[in-house]
């Protein structure tokens, strides 16, 4: 190859790039002449853009599938070879075990119910958190003497593992159904109580004297300046709370339940069913997941001040 | 479309009210030390529809001040009022303008303009259209959906000033508003605060540390003496308005600043002064040969 030839390659695309920004000259030159390529070199320049600038998430989806591949590999090799390394596989299901469960699970009305009967006590018991943990932090960080008189007790609480609740639980709720939702409410209470607090405590005074000087009272205060302050730190709050929700429903489902994910993981370990086990536990993940990405969803929507 | 809003703005300052006066003010605050004197014996007063500026040494008290007459802090001996009535507390007469900007992040520059309306219980097309006049005449009707994130720091405190005038308030406070910006920045909100203030003759009580905004503003300037702060000198501006950005190379004007000037280093070094003998610093008169500390600095 001569070396004019490799001088003239880098040009080219250079040359290509700006043909894309005359285009509308050589329209207005030639008007009667409406050839596609044009069209097409704005598409193309269009679609080239794009990936300039969506480019780094390119790469980081691109890196997250391949480590997920990865991981699928390893977890393949690990069990086919039945590895024992200190930790043992010999009786872990392989990824094609547990794809073969996956497809017979949705087939079987059964295992839906289980999730299905999961992501009701979360959205009950999580939903209860929210609507009690979030005005009861509001009021609190607003008025000291309620602070006062509530802070103490949530402090005794508020370090007791929702697990720890499971037989007080039982002993105080007629039914099970209700002893798990409760379980579920307790995980995800106190950290949306704690961040909607901390999110009032966090609340700029200038604010406050700036709407005071406006002309707004307590109420209008509380409703314009607090609630929207504090929101971003009553979404962490949600956020964190409906990781521990799961956490909490899982073990509560494995100890004294009769249905749902958690349970169904439980009982494929009494069963033999290995593979069952890791299809729950994938389950259990994803469902995590999604709550979580909905959450942040939610946030995104009630607070869209803090888009960029 | 305009004088809807004008009116909203100028309802109590088109009929030569905002008259401020402060009589025999101070403040202290207790510690644990005991009580500490913030302010002391202190007269102050506003003319409706005039320009007032106080400068001072930094804690010297010029915020208190403007606070206990926005009705933040209650004086502790001494009255303020507007118009003659007793000032009891924060109320949307008195339109004050932050250092800090202090816009509401949650809501738009055009919902931010509309709050001290909607707190007035006016309905939202009416507020919604004389908020968009406001904003046009600070020239940022193209950021009315825009949050306050998005927008430079002048920007911003354009939209705290035209907040601060929406509900038609009496008297104007601004304290320190342009000390975050940038020299060219600030010197255009000059020109901007002085055309609002002229178009909507409202009084005006504007804290700065800077000697030559305050000057350039005002028709008077009350300059402050260190920690307790009380009015050391009261100072007419006698320069004619319309006033231009070369006035300030003027002989009058550079009269007026040296005068301000030696005023104020007086009393900045009498509170540093004071700052290092509390310190301790027993060393220090030996380093410097002898000299005294004002003759150094």
């Amino acid at each position: 190859m001569s070396s004019p030839a490799l001088a003239r390659d880098p040009v080219e695309p250079n040359l290509v790039e700006s043909t894309t920004v005359v285009p509308p000259k050589i329209e207005a030159k030639q008007p009667t002449i409406t050839t596609p390529s044009p069209q097409g070199a704005a598409i193309g320049a269009l679609a080239a853009r794009w990936y300039r600038l969506n480019k780094d998430k390119l790469q980081a989806t691109l890196i997250g599938t391949l480590s997920l591949v990865a991981f699928l590999i390893a977890w393949h090799l690990l069990t086919k070879y039945r590895v024992v390394f200190f930790v043992r596989f010999t009786n872990v299901p392989s990824p094609l075990a547990v794809y073969d469960s996956f497809t017979r699970a949705i087939h079987d009305p059964k295992f839906f119910l289980h999730v299905a009967l999961s992501c009701r006590r979360i959205l009950v018991g999580f939903s209860l958190a929210a609507v009690v943990a979030i005005p009861l932090g509001l009021v609190m960080g607003r008025f000291k003497r309620i602070h006062e008189m509530v802070f103490p007790v949530a402090e005794v609480l508020r370090p007791i593992p929702a697990i720890a609740w499971v037989p007080m639980a039982i002993m105080l709720w007629p039914t099970n159904e209700q002893s798990i939702v409760f379980i579920t409410f307790l995980g995800s209470f106190f950290p949306i109580l704690v961040n909607t607090l901390h999110g009032m405590s966090l609340v700029d005074p200038v604010l406050v004297r700036a709407a005071r000087c406006l002309g707004a009272r307590e109420a209008s205060i509380f409703r314009e300046v607090y609630f929207p302050a504090s929101l971003p730190h009553i979404f962490t709050g949600l956020t964190v709370g409906m990781g521990v929700a799961w956490v909490s429903l899982i073990a509560a489902e494995m100890i004294s339940g009769q249905y749902g994910i958690g349970y169904f993981t439980w009982e494929a370990y009494s069963l033999v069913q290995y593979p069952d086990i890791a299809l729950g536990m994938i389950a259990i993940g994803l469902l995590g997941l999604a709550s979580s990405l909905l959450i942040r969803a939610m946030g995104r929507f009630v607070m869209p001040w803090g888009r960029t | 479309m305009n004088q809807i809003a004008l009116n909203t703005a100028e309802t109590s300052a088109g009929k030569g009210k905002g008259r401020i006066d402060v009589r025999n003010f101070s403040l202290s605050y207790e510690t644990i030390d005991g009580s500490v004197e913030a302010v002391s014996d202190t007269q102050i007063h506003v003319n409706p529809g005039e320009f007032v500026s106080i400068v001072g040494p930094s804690g010297c008290g010029k915020s208190t001040l403007l606070n206990a007459v926005a009705g933040f802090l209650k004086p502790t001996t001494g009255i303020v009022t507007v118009d003659g009535e007793a000032v009891k507390g924060p109320s949307a007469d008195r339109g004050m303008v932050f250092q800090q900007y202090s816009l509401f992040p949650w809501k738009t520059v055009r919902e931010n303009v509309e709050f001290g309306m909607k707190m007035r219980g006016m309905d939202r097309s009416k507020r919604e259209r004389a908020a968009r006049t406001l904003l046009g005449l600070a020239g940022l009707e193209a950021f009315e959906k825009h949050y306050p994130d998005r927008l430079s720091g002048g920007m911003k405190q354009r939209v705290g000033i035209v907040r601060a005038l929406a509900t038609g308030p009496k008297v104007l406070l601004l304290d320190e508003p342009f000390g975050a910006l940038d020299a060219q920045t600030r010197v255009i909100m000059q020109q901007i605060l002085t055309n609002m203030w002229q178009r909507l003759k409202i009084s005006v009580l504007f804290v700065t540390h800077d000697i030559d905004e305050a000057i350039f503003l005002s028709d008077r300037v009350y300059c402050m003496t260190a920690r307790p702060g009380s009015i050391k000198a009261e100072i007419p501006i006698p320069l004619e308005r319309p006033r231009q950005q070369s006035m300030m190379m003027s002989s009058e004007f550079l009269g007026l600043r040296r005068g301000l000037m030696s005023l104020i280093r007086e009393e900045s070094l009498k509170a540093m002064g004071g700052e290092i003998t509390d310190l301790g610093m027993q060393g220090l008169s030996i380093e410097l040969n002898g000299q005294s500390l004002a003759d150094v600095l």
